[in-house]
């Protein structure tokens, strides 16, 4: 029997994204529902009920939600190709701590830059070139944070990459001149389909954060 | 057979996400080097092998050091797979387990923590959202001996040293955890059977002295 997935997210949700580069590595055919994060379907709050947000990825009926945990799951249950993460216990478990860091620090410190104003905006700004640093330091001298290959942390940071001119234009600075390493490698992840067909266009990002900052009454 | 590398827990001994550790090595039955922390003067090792976040625990094993509780006891898990699996073998089982696991984290600790420091309605809404979350965790248990079924593992190690917290919640929350999830409160007796547990967790009397003191000294709570 084939497998049937489905996958609710959006297509301005980095989390969602990171689901679908690694659907993409692993050459899975699947179903990809649009969510309208202000009016959410009936499936998704079935399906998420604890947290009620996307990406939920429904295999074969059955929900898998929040996107390191589907990431490690497509990993795990499509073994075909190259692994997403490392075979080594060490290294895997470095993996997961600079996905963990990116989740903890680049949504919420990236959403205070276009938020907030003043001393607030230039206070966030400060700290997210200080986490896009620390990242360029983990990245060092490799061509992916895998290694020689795209693997875990590539696809769970990569997403981020389409919210950069949005962060440089709010913030009033340069990503590629604080993190040219960090930029060259964002290139090279676009140099592969599974990315460059997902990732959408910076400005039609930025646009649509204009939008939600009116929305949100944060102008 | 070729000794085991050495193993070194930077820790500090009320932590729960230390005690998650512990009990996981305990579990595993992996000697280990125990370091305790003074968090007031953080030692040249902790800042070196954890210089991201300079935070405990920190696993030093062969002198690697791993860091983030729950990373460390999936580490734990793949490498000593001597006894039983703290995770399901099941790809589908085992994502449900990361999710709980990631859900006390997110959920639980996060709004037990907000229902400790604030007062009026932030503590209100805090203390809503913890009893709500703590009722969604009960859901997942149902009537299961612990969190991995049978088996003691990933969500039963991520939650229970938060039972020692149940008192200190209780006081400061004005309510009855045993009234609201009992079932939570029977699986944390049951946790408390077992040595792994019982050796690494603190009384929740210490654990309310601690606490108060803490949030009085931080946040001039009474």
């Amino acid at each position: 029997m084939a497998d049937k997935v489905i996958l609710l997210s959006s297509w301005v949700s980095a989390f969602g994204l990171r689901v679908q580069i690694a659907l993409a590595e692993k050459e899975v055919d699947y179903e990809f529902r649009e969510e309208n994060l202000f009016d959410k379907s009936p499936l998704l709050l079935e399906l998420n009920p604890v947290h009620k947000k996307i990406p939920v990825l429904i295999h074969n009926g059955k929900p898998v939600c929040e996107s390191s945990v589907i990431i490690q799951y497509i990993d795990e249950v499509w073994t075909n190709g190259p692994s997403l993460l490392p075979q080594d216990p060490l290294q895997r478990a470095n993996a997961r701590f600079w996905a963990d860091f990116v989740d903890k620090m680049i949504y919420q410190c990236g959403s205070r830059v276009w938020k907030n104003k003043g001393d607030a905006q230039a206070a966030a700004k400060k700290e997210l070139i200080g986490i896009l640093k620390q990242l360029e330091g983990e990245l060092g001298e490799k061509p992916f944070f895998g290694g020689e290959t795209l693997g875990y942390v590539d696809i769970v940071l990569v997403p981020f990459s389409s919210w950069f001119y949005t962060y440089e234009t709010f913030g009033g600075f340069s990503i590629e001149k604080e993190c040219p390493k960090l930029l060259a490698w964002v290139r090279r992840c676009n140099e592969r389909e599974s990315v460059s067909k997902v990732l959408p266009d910076r400005h039609k990002v930025y646009e649509r954060t204009c939008g939600l900052k009116k929305r949100l009454g944060l102008e | 057979m070729a000794p085991e590398k050495a193993v070194v827990l930077l820790d500090e001994r009320v932590s729960p996400f230390g005690q998650r550790v512990r009990i996981a090595l305990a579990e595993k039955g992996v000697e280990h080097e125990y370091q305790e922390e003074d968090l007031a003067n953080k030692s040249p090792l902790l800042l070196k092998s954890n210089p991201v976040y300079k935070k405990i625990p920190v696993l030093i094993h062969d002198g690697k050091p791993i860091c983030e509780s729950l990373i460390i006891v999936q580490y734990i898990d793949e490498v000593w797979v001597r006894g039983s699996p703290l995770l399901p073998s099941n790809p589908y089982e085992r994502a449900n387990a990361r999710f709980w696991a990631d859900f006390v984290d997110k959920k639980i600790y996060d709004s037990g923590a907000r229902m400790l420091k604030y007062t009026g309605q932030a503590h209100e809404e805090a203390k809503e959202e913890f009893i709500e979350s703590l009722k969604l965790l009960e859901g997942e248990l149902q009537d299961e001996t612990y969190f991995g079924g049978e088996n003691f593992g990933l969500v039963d190690i991520a939650f229970v040293p938060f039972t020692t917290w149940f008192y200190t919640f209780e006081v400061y929350g004005n309510f009855s955890i045993e009234k609201e999830c009992p079932k939570l409160v029977a699986w944390g007796k049951r946790c408390m059977e077992r040595e792994s547990v019982s050796k690494s967790l603190q009384d929740p009397h210490v654990v309310y002295e601690l606490l108060a003191y803490l949030l009085k000294k931080k946040y001039g709570k009474v």
